[in-house]
């Protein structure tokens, strides 16, 4: 309830003071955070249980969620435009979750939304990305995927085509040169390396897990039966990994893995 | 007798009939016109020649009397005049008094005409016989004289008669036979009609084994007979197909929910509490992931055999995709002993399901993995991928131990596995997979012996190929990719 009127104030005040402010409690976040940016998250779910899971989980990383329970509640809520991440189920009472997305873009809303949907088939994808979802997830789902992928959509806003140099310590990746060196010294990678690489220094800092690995460097959508992404990390390890004192590529217990240069 | 009728006129109240009924009539309408036509014209012809004739006679026995006058034109007629001829005359003077000819008197139908005509005259033979028809013309000779020539057409007119008679028997022969015809037509129609309507509705009562009969003779009804079986062999599979998937949830969902269960229960019995609890909870999410994964398994199945995925089409080139996917599956065939050699031909352009082909390779490469474990190191998996007769075949073969030729077609089908596999991980939905990604592609999976091994041929049909030109990918796609 307090959330919704500070929203009204904010409404009141002005679109160009609301981004200010959301700005500007963003960086602070970040400030704060570190990391793990805390994000703001709206969840329109109308199962009660999944809702209040996802919001008690996201709080307990650092993330602030807000629960809508229908498509037009869901929609009155993002039009706010106050947050990072939407999460939407596809299907919601009174307005089902593709139109909610249709009508946000409509009105030019570019925040990054993860479509949650128990139709998982190969067609149910391609028309949820379509209506303007930037990633889908299929129910049941695991939390640690669902995490996963709300900070790395939530990290979009910062517009990741400009930057042409990642780097973690003293592991650079040029995307101009297509060069990767760590300590200055040279490591030479096979393309689909070099690509994993990219797509790990893109998030760095963050999990990345196997399927979205599987489903950004290889554009699968399948399921690979067998952990075929453990063999490719472990490869890439070896190479930026294993001649140095100081680990950087880590994996995340039950989630994926991750590149940062500090503690997991 | 009544049955009898009743089946007549179920047959009369047809579709079939109605339409033979109108040839019949459309029919004897044309051939009444055209014999009428043919008659008349042979009796214009008839009478024609007739005509000539009393005008060649009348011209001749007016140049006697210019000649030779009233005795030489009497006597003429006299001497044409034979009782019983079929030449008539009646010549008689001024008076109206007969003079000479075969003819007793001018007749009434003519008395009036100065053209002639025809008329009934009594032969001179006796009162006895009947009259008989004949026409006749008046020869101009002057005043004072009155001439008329006539020939005896009666046999003529038997003959139009005759024909007559003939053409109307025909057409009743002909109306009789149309009739029957058509109610023989109909009959027949009813019956196949009631042939399929019988199986109709026994299928629909529920018995889905049911078949329209088919006689053979390669009709339209054949046709449509082995259309609609066609049509039922497809919904009886598709309802097996979903009562094999009812059975299989009840079986073999319920087997591994179990399992689940049991792990659950065994944590909370464990003695030693907050660890145990910790493990059996990790154990039971991993049991629920491969419930999970069983059950996606299986709706994709379903799914595929419900029909074609429009929204998902794409096109890319086959040969780059086998490639890829072999590509991702390398380092594990390598860390598992196997060497991975993969083979495609170029310009393979197809508009097809990449995910679901791509899912169909992965299944494939992972099998062979699976099933060359235990078997003499370095043995090769090949990947090849090239165009063959029916369409575009992709064939995964290893050097494991293989598939008895019997089990083969076996092992397609939704979770069976084979004693010696059982131990091996698996959903045992892989290649029922694989074989419904080939059938929505128009193709087929074929399991080979590959001396010694298995050869897995996924076969796509020559529909999912496009021209070889390429072309920019659509914005469709590019978002597919995203």
């Amino acid at each position: 309830m307090s959330l919704c009127s500070s929203r009204w104030r904010l409404r009141e005040t002005g679109a160009a003071a609301s981004t200010f402010v959301r700005q500007a409690a963003k960086e602070m976040r970040e400030l704060r955070q570190g990391w793990a940016v805390a994000m703001r998250v709206l969840v329109i779910e109308d199962d009660r249980e999944t809702a209040q899971f996802l919001q008690k989980s996201l709080k307990e990383n650092g993330h602030t969620a807000d629960l809508a329970g229908d498509g037009e509640a869901g929609l009155a809520l993002a039009g706010e435009g106050a947050y990072d991440v939407l999460i939407v189920d596809r299907m919601l009472p009174r307005l089902d979750g593709l139109s909610v997305i249709k009508s946000l873009r409509a009105d030019g809303n570019r925040t990054p939304v993860l479509i949650l949907s128990a139709l998982g088939e190969v067609d149910d994808r391609v028309k949820g990305l379509r209506a303007g979802g930037d990633d889908y997830l299929t129910k049941p789902y695991a939390y640690s995927e669902l995490l996963a992928r709300v900070e790395a959509l939530g990290r979009r806003t910062v517009p990741e085509e400009q930057q042409t140099r990642y780097a973690v310590g003293d592991l650079v990746l040029d995307r101009l040169s297509h060069r990767v060196t760590r300590g200055g010294e040279h490591i030479l990678l096979q393309p689909r390396e070099y690509r994993l690489l990219e797509y790990l220094m893109q998030h760095a800092g963050q999990v990345v897990t196997r399927t979205m690995l599987l489903e950004h460097v290889w554009d699968y959508h399948f399921d690979p039966q067998t952990n075929v992404i453990d063999v490719h990390v472990s490869r890439l390890r070896a190479k930026i990994d294993k001649s140095f004192d100081k680990p950087l590529l880590h994996t995340v217990r039950g989630a994926g893995y991750t590149i940062r240069d500090g503690p997991v | 007798m009544t049955a009898l009728f009743e089946r007549l006129a179920t047959a009369a109240s047809t579709t079939a009939f109605r339409l033979s009924a109108a040839a019949v009539i459309a029919f004897l309408l044309a051939a009444a016109a055209i014999s009428g036509f043919l008659f008349w014209q042979t009796n214009s012809v008839l009478t024609d020649q007739v005509l000539g004739q009393l005008r060649a006679e009348s011209q001749l026995l007016k140049a006697e009397n210019a000649g030779g006058g009233p005795a030489a034109i009497a006597s003429a007629v006299m001497a044409l005049s034979r009782p019983d001829g079929a030449g008539l005359y009646f010549l008689a003077d001024e008076r109206g008094i007969k003079i000479a000819g075969n003819l007793n008197r001018v007749p009434p139908e003519l008395a009036a005409s100065a053209q002639g005509g025809v008329f009934r005259y009594q032969p001179q033979r006796g009162a006895a016989s009947p009259e008989r028809l004949a026409v006749a013309i008046p020869v101009d000779l002057g005043p004072g004289q009155t001439l008329l020539v006539g020939r005896d057409i009666e046999e003529q007119r038997a003959f139009a008669d005759t024909m007559k008679r003939t053409f109307l028997l025909g057409f009743g022969a002909l109306s009789l036979l149309g009739l029957l015809g058509g109610l023989a037509v109909s009959r027949l129609i009813l019956n196949r009609m009631e042939a399929i309507t019988a199986t109709s509705q026994s299928i629909m009562a529920g018995d889905l084994s049911r078949r329209i009969p088919v006689q053979g003779g390669g009709g339209e009804l054949d046709g449509l007979a082995q259309n609609l079986n066609g049509m039922l062999d497809r919904i009886e599979g598709l309802m097996c197909g979903l009562r094999e998937v009812s059975d299989n949830i009840a079986h073999d969902l319920k087997t591994p929910l179990n399992r689940l269960r049991n792990s659950a229960e065994e944590a909370l019995r464990d003695a030693r509490g907050g660890e145990a609890y910790r493990e059996g909870l990790e154990r039971t999410i991993e049991k629920a992931d491969e419930l999970i994964k069983t059950f996606n398994a299986l709706l994709l199945i379903a799914r595929l055999e419900a029909g074609p995925l429009e929204e998902s089409l794409e096109r890319f080139d086959l040969g780059a995709l086998v490639q890829d996917v072999t590509e991702l599956y390398t380092p594990a065939a390598e860390e598992a002993g196997y060497a991975l050699a993969v083979e495609t031909s170029d310009g393979m352009q197809v508009r097809a399901n990449r995910q679901l082909i791509g899912q169909a390779i992965a299944n494939l490469i992972d099998n062979a993995i699976k099933y060359s474990r235990g078997q003499s190191a370095g043995g090769a998996i090949s990947v090849r991928a090239a165009r063959d007769g029916a369409g575009v075949a992709i064939s995964v073969g290893d050097r494991g131990p293989g598939i008895p030729a019997a089990d083969r077609q076996r092992v397609l089908r939704r979770f069976v596995r084979l004693e010696e596999s059982r131990t091996q991980p698996g959903t045992g939905l892989g290649l029922s997979l694989v074989a419904a990604v080939a059938r929505l592609h128009h193709g087929e999976v074929r399991l080979e012996d590959n001396e010694p091994g298995l050869r897995v041929i996924l076969v796509l049909s020559n529909r999912v190929l496009v021209d070889a030109v390429p072309q920019e990918r659509d914005g469709r796609l590019a978002l597919a990719a995203q």
